[in-house]
């Protein structure tokens, strides 16, 4: 087996008997008791996530803002200390290397939040294009804990130990304060579709902090949850999952995320963009609904006619709709509402459609 | 005669005369979680030992379950179509899956006893 990495909480995560799997070379929690129970409660009540496995990259210099924009899509010159973007990282070919959170502390100091499995290639990839910038980056992914506390009832829990207001931090903004007596960056931010924080600390402190909100948990009707629901609830929310429903080929406009991609700006992996945009938009991630019974599963083929037409990126059954739920990546003109398509499951061809998204809105305050 | 044997692949099979009884082991569903879904095969068909012979999909994922001996469907469980979550209450019971005819009886001599099949979890 290869060698997995474990988060500062691997011990608390066996000790609550969570069934442990390899997730992008790290060895996590997919649930602790029932996946289906740990993502009602997040949607109902509020739940606890460990993603101490989540990277990030600290970018400090006079150039700091300047670099960030040239490096991601989004603008970080347009928005004020305190606040955050979400963006895709490009390639020089326009193809999404990661997705990420970045903080903005002032216009000297950025901190990007990339995926567990990216952090080596985000890094060096960082480092490589930092050449003619005066920014130092850092990446900080192994001294870091991060626990996302998400549910409705998310921020009266986290409230009883923070020192901080937290109606004060509104959506996709964040500060620093103490939680439970620990020094955090808190962010209302997360990847469930409901309201809810993010908060960064010290990896030393994990433990007492995730036995504190465990403790809290119980007078909340929470649940430790884990990636399996983490998964379900961001597909239901019609987040996107890197490696399933982005990768190195795909552009963010065929992944839908063109509202986190300003063209009025300089950066790398424009120029593909505005060809893209001259000669169309090849394929589209759109949802899909079933018609007939099945499942759709990352990678299964989509069909209309005999011609196949796309692939499934991401699939399961919805929890809260209690039905089967997938995105697909279609070719032109196969992309739009209504259309009729076929999924191939184990060999059958099974009757499907293009639908809107998202599958489900949960408490999330508002969206950017 | 009565037998209950299992296979490496984690299905139960439970002979009687020529007809087996076939589902997955409650080992293996507590693996998949919360079943949602069990592609049931037409009845009538054919499989070979070790073909796939229908699917378990869980909230995670599609699993395949291998038919333990060659054989013919000539039964399905019908209540799985609407209450999936049967194999999560009672796997070896009654969440089992098809009754097969088996058509070589001797292909039941490289199934594992209990025994066996628990000491290799």
């Amino acid at each position: 087996m290869e060698n997995l990495k474990k988060t500062p909480l691997f011990e608390e995560h066996v000790r609550l008997g969570a069934k442990m799997v390899p997730f992008g070379g790290w060895e996590m929690p997919v649930w602790y008791s029932n996946l289906k129970e740990e993502h009602h409660t997040v949607r109902n009540n509020v739940g606890i996530f460990d993603v101490s496995h989540m990277g990030e990259i600290d970018i400090r210099g006079n150039d700091a803002v300047k670099f960030v924009n040239y490096l991601i899509t989004n603008n970080v010159e347009k928005i004020k200390p305190g606040e955050i973007v979400y963006s895709p990282m490009l390639n020089e070919n326009g193809g999404i290397i990661d997705d990420l959170l970045a903080y903005k502390y002032s216009d000297e100091h950025v901190l990007l939040v990339v995926n567990a499995s990216n952090i080596e290639k985000d890094y060096n990839w960082i480092i490589k294009q930092a050449e003619n910038f005066d920014v130092e980056v850092k990446n900080i992914s192994d001294e870091t804990a991060q626990i996302a506390v998400q549910g409705p009832k998310a921020e009266e829990m986290l409230q009883e130990i923070s020192g901080v207001d937290l109606k004060e931090i509104s959506y996709y903004n964040f500060t620093e304060g103490r939680i439970n007596g620990i020094q955090c960056l808190i962010s209302r931010t997360g990847y469930t579709g409901e309201d809810g924080f993010e908060i960064y600390f010290d990896r030393e402190a994990a433990v007492p902090m995730w036995r504190k909100l465990i403790e809290l948990l119980g007078k909340y009707d929470g649940k430790p949850s884990g990636l399996g629901a983490r998964d379900t609830l961001r597909l239901e929310a019609t987040y996107l999952l890197y490696g399933n429903d982005m990768t190195d080929d795909i552009t963010p406009f065929e992944a839908g995320i063109k509202w986190a991609v300003d063209m009025e700006k300089d950066f790398i992996g424009k120029e593909p963009l505005l060809k893209e945009k001259e000669t169309g938009i090849r394929r589209r991630l759109k949802g899909i609904e079933m018609l007939e019974k099945g499942i759709p599963r990352h990678g299964y083929k989509v069909f209309v006619g005999d011609e196949e037409v796309g692939f499934i990126t991401s699939g399961t059954v919805s929890p809260t709709l209690d039905k089967p739920i997938a995105l697909a990546m279609l070719n032109k003109p196969y992309y739009k509402k209504d259309t009729e398509i076929e999924v191939e499951i184990r060999g059958k061809r099974v009757k499907a459609k293009v639908i809107k998204t998202p599958f489900y809105r949960g408490s999330v305050k508002n969206r950017k | 005669m009565r037998m209950r044997k299992f296979t490496k692949t984690h299905e139960w099979v439970e002979v009687e005369g020529n007809v087996a009884t076939i589902g997955i082991t409650a080992h293996a569903a507590e693996e998949l979680g919360d079943v949602t879904f069990v592609e049931l095969p037409e009845e009538g068909k054919e499989v070979k030992k070790g073909d796939a012979l229908c699917a378990v999909e869980s909230v995670k994922s599609a699993s395949d379950v291998y038919s333990p001996v060659s054989g013919k469907v000539i039964e399905v469980n019908t209540e799985l179509d609407a209450n999936p979550e049967i194999i999560n209450e009672d796997a070896e019971g009654k969440g089992w899956i098809v009754k097969l005819e088996i058509s070589d009886e001797s292909e039941l001599n490289d199934l594992l006893t209990e025994e066996e099949y628990k000491s290799s979890l």
